[in-house]
């Protein structure tokens, strides 16, 4: 196993600013409307959004979307199936959306009866995410580097190249697992790290989870 | 003024760290704040605090204040209140005072910088005079969800011509031509209202205040205003007192000038006569350490609003790391998920319910006040409302993409 790295992983991290479209739904026609209509940005802000501004919990309304239509709206059937919507096995926020609509518009299919819409103040807000990446001091040449930088990096650093990483080319891939793949040809490490579910841990669980990971490949590799 | 080292522990040190990043891109450019007044009220509250910070990292910060006469107040007091959805009647006298009034002050105010953050209506019609080649922002403190037309369509007049709009709460947003942020509103971790205090201090201040601390204390810290529903609090405590052993306080601000306010101060106290375990306290204003160890030495905090604005005494109480129970109204769901970081109510008895449940279950009630702590944390502190500006002003200065790389 190589143990210096040719490029070092720099850390950035990840912040949003929230912009508010002026859109709003106050039923689920008007919500699968405004989903159809939502450019990356938006489908961005409603499912990631939960993930930084709740991040010490474990994520149980994963994404806005859900949380209204079971908290708000009260339709509890839909509000789960949309909470269930496996966010990882998507490799695109366009893949995201088409599987919003789709579950939606199979809802609106089944329940063709009138339509619940929610008291004026309880509408959907349709938000946009407008991102920008910064860089951090942290960088990494080697196993334990990354472990000691992964230790003391933000909460949006760790969610950048984790979450978002997943949906860039390489897609599907974060930045951790590519990196330890092409700069340590570790399929390991990129197995295991691949494997994970970040959206059914909290940012520190998962942090904790990694760390784990890497210490262990560590051991291994001074052992041999 | 607090250094920003000194937050490190209250905020993390990954977002002063960023906050620092984010500044050396705006290094020695102007950002001018413009509001009514530069004491009381939670603007220049916030300004005062904020303004020393983006000096400490090499922005130039500006603060200018409008001027005008009693009558001028006057209108824009009738217009802060239409805009929050009470009835005004404003005549065209008024609407021809405000244009007038802004033409004096443009005549006498500098208003060059690179970014203006223009505060509530008051400035809004600075816009006429604004530099070429500023960007300037209409910072909206105010719920515009009920708003009253004439007075939101005159001053629309003028937030159109603006580069941006910043509002609380996205039920706040109104139908724009230009874009509008979302930038929530924040508290001090350092200011008297909110720093730590340790078990010694919190003890003497209560002595002081004569309040017991022999039975779990439930507090809601609030002006005697019926939107508070101070009675309604009293009610719901009535309903579980058989059950538990607990004291409820009240607790507000002098009422002296304000009828209304006084009146249901003596409501409060009629409903509370004869039962030794409600206290209802007036406390003198800028009681800021007093209210901290009061929310320090409770078991629980309500903040039973009827109507709320943005309701940031629910963060204020959240960084104490206490259960809250508190209306689902104005910015109070933004602050607490209903189970997780608090319990949101609408009724007496759903309130009543879940004192109960609270106070049978310390436990359970320990940990939505962790996690709405850490929700403040992320959420709802000074640094994070800074570093949304600054992203703002950045987003402004480099030609409004949706990805910007520093």
């Amino acid at each position: 196993m190589e143990t210096t790295a040719r490029e070092p992983f720099k850390f950035c991290a990840r912040l949003t600013l929230a912009e508010v479209t002026g859109r709003k739904a106050a039923n689920i026609t008007g919500l699968l409307e405004g989903i159809k209509a939502a450019d990356d940005a938006i489908i961005y802000h409603h499912t990631h959004r939960y993930i930084k501004q709740f991040h010490h919990l474990v994520p149980e309304g994963a994404n806005d979307f859900a949380y209204w239509v079971t908290n708000t709206v009260q339709a509890d059937r839909l509000g789960e199936e949309l909470t269930s919507i496996d966010i990882v096995q998507y490799h695109s926020l366009a893949d995201i959306r088409g599987a919003f609509v789709k579950m939606l518009e199979w809802h609106i299919v089944k329940n063709p009866g009138p339509m619940r819409t929610v008291a004026p103040g309880r509408e959907f807000h349709f938000m946009r995410a407008i991102r920008f990446s910064l860089p951090t001091e942290y960088s990494a040449g080697d196993y334990a580097g990354f472990i000691e930088c992964l230790r003391n990096v933000s909460a949006s650093s760790l969610y950048l190249h984790v979450f978002e990483a997943r949906l860039r080319p390489p897609y599907g891939v974060d930045d951790f697992s590519h990196w330890f793949e092409t700069q340590f040809h570790d399929a390991e490490v990129h197995k295991q790290l691949s494997r994970l579910d970040p959206y059914s841990y909290t940012l520190e669980g998962l942090r904790q989870r990694i760390i784990r990971v890497i210490e262990k490949r560590l051991a291994e590799a001074s052992r041999a | 003024m607090p250094k920003m080292d000194e937050y490190m522990p209250a905020a993390g040190r990954s977002a002063i760290d960023e906050l620092k990043i984010i500044a050396s891109r705006l290094k020695g450019k102007t950002i001018l704040n413009v509001n009514s007044t530069a004491v009381g009220g939670g603007v220049a509250e916030i300004l005062n605090r904020m303004l020393p910070m983006m000096a400490e990292l090499g922005i130039n910060p500006r603060w200018e204040l409008i001027r005008g006469g009693e009558d001028f107040y006057a209108v824009t007091k009738k217009f802060h209140n239409a805009l929050h959805g009470t009835r005004q009647e404003l005549t065209a006298a008024d609407f021809q005072l405000y244009r007038d009034t802004l033409k004096a002050n443009m005549g006498s105010m500098n208003l060059n910088s690179d970014i203006a953050l223009i505060h509530d209506p008051q400035p809004a019609g600075l816009i006429d005079k604004k530099p070429a080649g500023a960007k300037w922002v209409w910072r909206c403190h105010i719920d515009l969800s009920n708003r009253q037309d004439d007075v939101w369509d005159f001053l629309r007049g003028y937030v159109s011509r603006y580069d941006a709009a910043v509002i609380s709460a996205p039920s706040f947003s109104q139908e724009l031509p230009i874009k509008q942020f979302q930038v929530p509103p924040s508290i001090d971790p350092l200011a008297d209202k909110n720093k730590e205090l340790n078990d010694a201090e919190v003890s003497d201040i209560m002595r002081r205040l004569d309040i017991p601390l022999d039975k779990p204390l439930i507090s809601q810290v609030s002006r005697f205003d019926r939107l508070k529903d101070p009675l309604g609090v009293i009610g719901a405590f009535k309903k579980i007192q058989p059950y538990v052993t607990a004291r409820l306080l009240l607790v507000g601000g002098g009422a002296d000038d304000d009828p209304e306010g006084a009146q249901v101060l003596a409501e409060a106290r009629a409903a509370a006569e004869g039962n030794p375990d409600i206290i209802v306290l007036c406390l003198p204003p800028a009681s800021n350490i007093e209210i901290n160890a009061i929310q320090r030495a409770s078991a629980i905090i309500l903040q039973k609003s009827l109507k709320e604005g943005f309701g940031l005494t629910v963060s204020e109480a959240l960084w104490k790391g206490k259960p809250v129970i508190a209306g689902a109204v104005g910015g109070i769901p933004l602050q607490i998920t209903h189970k997780y970081s608090g319990i949101l109510t609408r009724t007496i008895e759903g309130t009543a319910y879940w004192m109960k449940r609270l106070l049978h279950e310390p436990a359970y009630a320990k940990k939505p006040g962790e996690n709405g702590r850490e929700h403040v944390r992320e959420n709802f502190l000074l640094t994070r409302h800074l570093r949304d500006y600054l992203l703002l002003a950045l987003y402004l200065e480099t030609g409004r993409q949706d990805f910007i790389h520093l």
